[in-house]
């Protein structure tokens, strides 16, 4: 047998270490790839169904299941934020867009005007998904996103066909703090959002958290609960919803769409 | 001690010595609470059972896997680069697991985050591959592994039934003590989904058995 | 700047590496009877995330993520090596403690021999490797991962001495048995840990 101690031998064992480790890793991660992908796509998509009603928070789903409520019921489109455009089927597969990864790219977004929320860059183009019952647009979700008290806050918005009423809402991914700002994860608060409207009476995005509680919807449609303790959490949510109705996110898409422009 | 291999006896027998290294590390010789090893990544997820199985699942088979390599390469290990081979095949290990819980519990990894790579640098992995498999036979480090692995799981597992079934009145998510929120009479224990439980937890077990076995006891 | 200031209040306090995450114990409980030794250890821990985090978020943005290998040749951009991050960051970890334990030794051999064997046990303390896993998790980019890993290596510090000083005025008291040592420490740094979450909602 060699001397280990060697250093020809000490090179040899280190290559072939090296060799066997990487081959090992890299079979692992090369072939487990695409499930790692779908489940990403699925994690995404689930909450999209969790935002429009279609499915409770919590119930684990399976790609085929998602696959199914997404042929049937949902349409994935693209939309051109500054321009709010819709934009035709062909141009690009929607259901595959990675929003995130086009945001951080140069090539695919814009610098954000200075904003509450925290937005710094926004993609070019956004996904918007339709949710069709009997033929129909029945909802429109929107994905939001800001700056909460420690991290970025993501959610989906669900509209009715007025682009005003809320018909659910989901925030699935934060970094608030347990049991007072990652209570906006719990489905008792998310439920207060439906029956909200987003905009008031001039048109401007006006949905708000208050401090305490608010009135009925139908009285006062702009408010939602305040979660105690929780403020700040409170004021990044009430910032980022209405950056992404005005002007610089979904505004301009969510007001041409009111006036009939669905295609 | 038998002599018979281990293929005809039936591979599952086990003599005393290797009874010995498998059960020693559950309470006797317990990783956490005797050794004080390995509580790094084990805390942190110990909020639900959930989390705290897979977890454990990946300390097992890495620390048994990783115990088996090493020791079969034990004699051929140039000694200067000991420490850094050791430590390429438990990374190796724990990427595989880590891929593997990507693509099967795509949710469950989300959670757990950064804990699944924190397994590299857990003491036990480290600790039994140096200080026992590199002076052992591969069927006593396989033991051995699996032997520490699940004394960690033991202790990891049992935090994680306090605080979930007091923080939250669940067991692997199914509810066992009903919230008062849900309409139940079970108002939970809050301060049980925080950090600080966990080690109060832990103080609790090393009391009991050390009260019970006065032997482990420090002495002034 | 707030922002800056805001991560770096966050992982020195709030979520501070020993008490809100339980990372780095085996050499927490080990270094923390005396305060000399904690200081000392809590010094080394400091320099060697600040060197480390910085470090592995280059070796992530410019070797391992998607496209980061498109400098060498544009063929590679679509290689995505995210896969093999942790053995990088272990390896990159493994020779900065190298580098910096030859610094210790040659410019403050004081410090190197009160350490003794855990300024290169610091390559596999937790603190270390989960210092660069949260860089990669949280996404940061450069300033942010320098920020970072100066306040988690300070947060660690401040927990070690903390507990050092508590420990050294707990040999003075009564405890129970089964609680002396390694009970009442747990103990001590349960408390600790809930004394920290204090921090929680502050924000400049």
């Amino acid at each position: 047998m060699a001397n280990i101690n060697s250093t020809r031998y000490t090179i040899l064992f280190a290559a072939t270490v090296c060799v066997i480790c990487a081959a090992l890793v890299s079979v692992a991660a090369v072939s487990l790839k695409p499930s790692q992908q779908a489940n990403a796509r699925l994690y995404m998509e689930k909450n999209v169904l969790v935002a429009a009603g279609l499915v409770p928070q919590g119930r684990r789903m399976t790609v085929p299941e998602v696959q199914a409520y997404f042929d049937r019921d949902i349409r994935a489109r693209l939309v051109d934020l500054r321009s709010g455009e819709l934009l035709p089927e062909d141009r690009g597969d929607a259901r595959r867009y990675d929003q995130r990864a086009a945001r951080n790219d140069p090539a695919t977004s814009h610098a954000a005007p200075g904003n509450p929320a925290g937005v710094r860059r926004l993609p070019n183009q956004g996904i918007v998904y339709f949710v069709l019952k009997e033929g129909q647009v029945d909802q429109v979700v929107v994905p939001v996103e800001g700056l909460g008290m420690w991290g970025t806050i993501y959610g989906f918005l669900s509209l009715a066909p007025d682009a005003n009423t809320v018909r659910g809402l989901t925030y699935y991914e934060h970094r608030e703090t347990p049991g007072l700002g990652a209570e906006i994860s719990n489905p008792d608060w998310l439920a207060l959002w439906t029956g909200r409207k987003g905009y008031d009476d001039t048109g401007a995005a006006a949905v708000r958290v208050v401090k305490g509680q608010a009135g009925a919807p139908d009285v006062d449609p702009n408010h939602i609960d305040g979660l105690s303790g929780a403020t700040i959490t409170g004021n990044a949510v009430t910032h980022l919803m209405q950056f992404w109705l005005g002007e610089h996110g979904y505004g301009k898409f969510l007001q041409r769409f009111r006036e009939g422009a669905r295609s | 001690m038998s002599t018979v291999s281990p293929v005809a006896q039936g591979a599952w027998r086990l003599d005393r010595k290797e009874r010995s290294v498998l059960f020693d590390p559950l309470l006797v010789n317990n990783p956490i609470n005797v050794q004080v090893l390995g509580i790094c990544s084990a805390l942190a997820v110990t909020t639900r059972m959930d989390k705290a199985l897979v977890l454990s699942i990946g300390v097992v088979l890495v620390t048994m896997l990783a115990n088996l390599a090493v020791s079969v390469l034990r004699e051929r290990i140039p000694p200067s680069i000991r420490i850094i081979v050791m430590l390429s095949i438990i990374a190796s290990l724990v990427i595989v697991f880590d891929q593997v819980l990507k693509a099967t519990m795509y949710e469950l990894s989300l959670e757990l985050s950064v804990f699944v790579g924190l397994i590299i640098t857990n003491c036990i992995v480290m600790g039994r591959a140096e200080g026992f498999a590199m002076s052992n036979p591969p069927r006593l480090a396989l033991l051995d592994g699996l032997g520490n692995a699940l004394g960690y799981a033991l202790i990891l597992l049992a935090v994680a039934f306090v605080r979930e079934l007091l923080g939250a009145g669940k067991l692997f998510g199914m509810t066992v003590l009903p919230l008062v929120k849900d309409g139940g009479w079970y108002l939970p224990n809050g301060m049980m989904l925080l950090a600080p439980s966990a080690l109060f937890i832990i103080a609790g077990l090393i009391w009991a058995q050390r009260t019970l076995q006065p032997q482990l006891q420090e002495k002034d | 700047m707030e922002h800056y200031v805001n991560l770096g209040l966050r992982a020195m306090f709030l979520e501070n590496m020993a008490l809100a995450y339980f990372l780095g114990y085996c050499s927490f409980l080990a270094c923390s009877k005396k305060v000399e030794t904690a200081i000392g250890l809590g010094a080394a821990v400091v320099f060697v995330q600040t060197l480390t985090v910085p470090l592995n978020n280059l070796v992530l943005h410019h070797l391992l993520a998607e496209g980061a290998l498109s400098w060498i040749s544009p063929a590679l951009a679509t290689v995505d090596l995210s896969f093999l991050s942790f053995i990088l960051f272990i390896a990159s970890i493994a020779a900065a403690t190298q580098v910096v334990e030859m610094a210790v030794d040659r410019y403050a051999p004081g410090l190197y021999n009160t350490l003794g064997v855990f300024l290169p046990l610091i390559a596999v303390n937790c603190v270390i490797l989960g210092g660069s896993l949260f860089m990669q998790e949280r996404e940061y980019n450069f300033p942010e991962s320098v920020v970072f890993g100066v306040t988690s290596g300070l947060g660690f510090a401040i927990a070690i001495i903390a507990l050092a000083a508590i420990r050294e005025k707990l040999t003075y008291s009564n405890v129970p048995a089964g609680l002396r040592g390694l009970g009442i420490t747990f103990v001590a740094a349960g408390l600790m840990s809930l004394a920290f979450m204090v921090f929680s909602g502050i924000q400049l």
